[in-house]
């Protein structure tokens, strides 16, 4: 679906369901460069199980208008403009890696608005290896290849996809490629790079928390994710073994049953 | 030393690594070191949730072996990690991969634009099959890179051609009409059997969909029938309203858009969601399973076909029995400059020559080799020799067999692994006898 924010359009996937304003809104955040396709294994699932699942284009990112917001801070304040602009009052967050940053910032900006939360690959902090940032920074492609590279965990490079037929490391290249390098993934982490406040945010949350973290994770390694999780009340760990930082694709099914019993349960679904 | 100070590379893996591990995880499967074949129709679900969230592409998995099969998949997955591309499909044969490809992007009222220099069959599929179900194509010499622009017409979807035409070994000029594709907002399919991704990855150089029939040189073994499609995930199909079977809510899934659901990947999953399950090509688990013993091998086995191919190039020039030669390595090929750009390792190993005596010594030649096999197969470990006026390209009159720019002299080789002198001391056999006075009538 398509709807405004500050007069910018956006494109959300609804996992293939119409938007229904009496079921509960739950939206997707994707992670550095990437689009809302990364969340195709979760958000179906959610759409037709009584939520609406918008899984979000970043503003100037997939099939989003605007220009790329320069801070997590506005991507956070952005976030939850969408929940009004929706028409709704109240939404459970999923992020991944930067996706984390923006809905830890969201949920303790916006404790009312938040109802559950749950982290994908997050940390408090990101800081971006200068050389990378550099090269996304100067539209140089080989930050997108790097980014896949260190994006997979071992077993992730072999493949092995949820989906048969589908090859991990060469779409989520050609998602990072799909808008301008520099435009996109540049100025997404230089928002992580610059980003501080993720750890004294964490300590304002007071919804529901999970968090799903990789033994193979390069990217938000798991003593990281840990380090943000013990900050937040009562938040659930989840660990996956075999597995890197994608683990919504590397891990799908896995992804999906522990997500789905955790929002479920605390935020639950509009019966049919 | 200081790491700031080492230059970031990717560590992704290579070419002859993807060849042997792509797509497969072992310890996902008990731990066999070896693909295991799933030699299963069907797969139990958990329960009636899981069940529906296969059926509506809410998950990934297995539902039954018509639509996917774990052994077919892991061959679905490396070849696309050869290609460069985001996905593939397999399918039961090269010709069923490229009627899927066009089920897939077409209906009735569309239009194509198809080099004409291409397999017979397929040549009969565009000319004769397709438009039975109200596809119409166009033919369009495979140098002829303007005609391909002249061709498009306001509802034409796509064009497609085999890279290095069957059997001249013609080249398309990939880059080119790739930019013809897409100023008219339609992809490009390019059949690269005759490279394999050894040879040439077609992504790279603007094409949009790779048809391979794995049959040929990819398996290599002359064992078993497969084919695939593989997706390169660049064309964006929501730029204008050509495919709205792609862009549109579709009924057969509950309204999903494919375009904006699978992005990159779109096409495959339509090709696979609605041709696997309407139409059925679906591949054997054995047969992938054979596939994935000769892409093991593949670079190995590329670079000796090449060789052997280029020393057969050189050994028929310098034949008194032997008119013409056509391969893309030799200098006064037309495609030559072309060849080096596109196939920079290796020109592939299938030659065509004419042979002195026409039609008559060609027969001759033909029944007396006995190394090489008289087949309708290409892309096998063995050496191979057909006529095609006679054989793969029978079913086409005079006129079509001149368009596609077949003679009645040309043989059609394909150029095998067995040490190079036994090839050449087999022609000569050959060549003996189409030299030898013929009888002329038995009256």
């Amino acid at each position: 679906m398509k709807f405004k924010v500050n007069n910018n359009e956006v494109y959300a996937s609804t996992g293939g369901r119409p938007f229904d304003k009496k079921k509960p809104l739950i939206i997707f955040v994707h992670g550095s460069g990437l689009t809302h396709m990364t969340w195709v294994l979760q958000t179906r699932y959610f759409a037709f199980h009584g939520y609406n699942a918008l899984a979000i284009d970043l503003p100037g990112h997939g099939l989003s208008g605007g220009e790329s917001l320069k801070s997590i801070e506005e991507m956070a304040d952005w976030v939850a403009a969408v929940i009004d602009a929706v028409g709704h009052k109240e939404a459970s967050l999923v992020g991944h890696s930067q996706g984390c940053l923006i809905t830890v910032e969201c949920t303790a900006k916006y404790p009312d608005k938040i109802k559950t939360l749950s982290l994908m690959g997050g940390a408090g902090a990101i800081p971006m290896n200068p050389q990378l940032l550099s090269l996304a920074e100067n539209n140089d492609p080989k930050a997108v290849d790097l980014m896949m590279d260190w994006a997979h965990g071992p077993a992730g490079h072999f493949g092995g996809h949820p989906v048969p037929g589908l090859y991990h490391i060469n779409t989520g290249t050609m998602l990072a490629k799909s808008r301008t390098i520099q435009n996109t993934l540049g100025v997404d982490f230089r928002a992580c790079d610059n980003y501080k406040n993720g750890f004294e945010a964490a300590k304002k949350i007071k919804c529901p928390t999970l968090s799903i973290l990789a033994t193979d994770d390069k990217m938000c390694p798991v003593k990281e994710g840990k380090k943000l999780a013990a900050l937040i009340d009562g938040s659930q760990v989840d660990i996956i073994d075999n597995c890197g930082h994608m683990m919504l694709l590397e891990e799908a099914d896995r992804v999906l049953t522990v997500l789905k019993k955790f929002i479920t349960t605390n935020y639950p679904p509009l019966s049919s | 030393m200081s790491d700031k100070k080492k230059e970031l590379k990717p560590n992704t893996y290579k070419f002859d690594t993807l060849s042997l591990h792509a797509g497969y995880q072992p310890h996902k499967n008990a731990g066999s070191r070896q693909v295991p074949i799933y030699q299963t129709t069907s797969y139990l679900f958990d329960d009636v949730d899981h069940a529906a969230a296969l059926f509506n592409l809410e998950r990934g998995g297995h539902i039954y072996s018509r639509i996917s099969n774990p052994t077919v998949g892991v061959l679905e997955e490396r070849v696309a990690s050869l290609e460069g591309g985001t996905a593939a499909l397999a399918t039961s044969s090269g010709m069923s991969a490229i009627f899927l490809a066009v089920m897939t992007l077409c209906e009735a009222g569309d239009h194509l634009v198809v080099s004409s220099q291409l397999y017979g069959g397929t040549v009969n599929l565009f000319r004769l099959t397709l438009p039975k179900f109200g596809i119409k194509c166009t033919f369009v010499k495979p140098r002829d890179t303007e005609g391909f622009k002249k061709a498009i017409q306001k509802n034409t979807k796509g064009i497609f051609g085999e890279l290095v035409g069957n059997p001249g070994n013609e080249i398309m000029n990939m880059p080119e009409i790739a930019k013809i594709a897409h100023e008219a907002g339609i992809p490009l399919m390019v059949d690269a059997t005759y490279q394999t991704p050894y040879l040439c990855k077609p992504f790279e150089h603007g094409a949009d969909i790779v048809i391979h029939s794995l049959t040929k040189w990819m398996a290599g073994h002359g064992s078993s029938m497969a084919g695939i499609l593989v997706e390169g995930g660049k064309f964006d199909w929501m730029q204008n309203d050509k495919f709205p079977t792609m862009t549109k809510p579709y009924e057969g899934y509950h309204g999903l858009s494919f375009a904006e659901e699978f992005g990159p990947t779109a096409f495959t999953m339509k090709a696979r969601a609605e041709g696997m399950r309407d139409f059925g090509p679906c591949l054997s688990p054995q047969n992938a399973w054979n596939v994935l013993q000769g892409i093991e091998t593949l670079s190995v086995r590329m670079k000796k076909h090449c060789s052997n191919a280029e020393e057969m190039v050189k050994y028929l020039m310098n034949h008194e029995s032997v008119a013409w030669v056509s391969h893309p390595s030799v200098p006064d090929h037309p495609d030559h400059e072309l060849a080096k750009k596109l196939l920079p390792n290796g020109r592939g190993s299938m030659i065509a020559f004419g042979i002195k005596g026409g039609k008559e010594a060609g027969v001759e030649f033909i029944n007396n080799v006995k190394l090489a096999s008289h087949l309708a197969n290409v892309g096998d470990t063995r050496t191979l020799v057909i006529h095609p006026a006679s054989g793969t390209h029978s079913q086409m009159d005079e006129a079509t067999l001149k368009f596609a720019g077949l003679s009645h002299d040309m043989i059609r080789l394909s150029v095998g692994i067995e040490d190079i002198e036994d090839i050449k001391n087999d022609f000569e056999v050959g060549f003996r006898a189409a030299r030898k006075p013929r009888l002329v009538s038995n009256q």
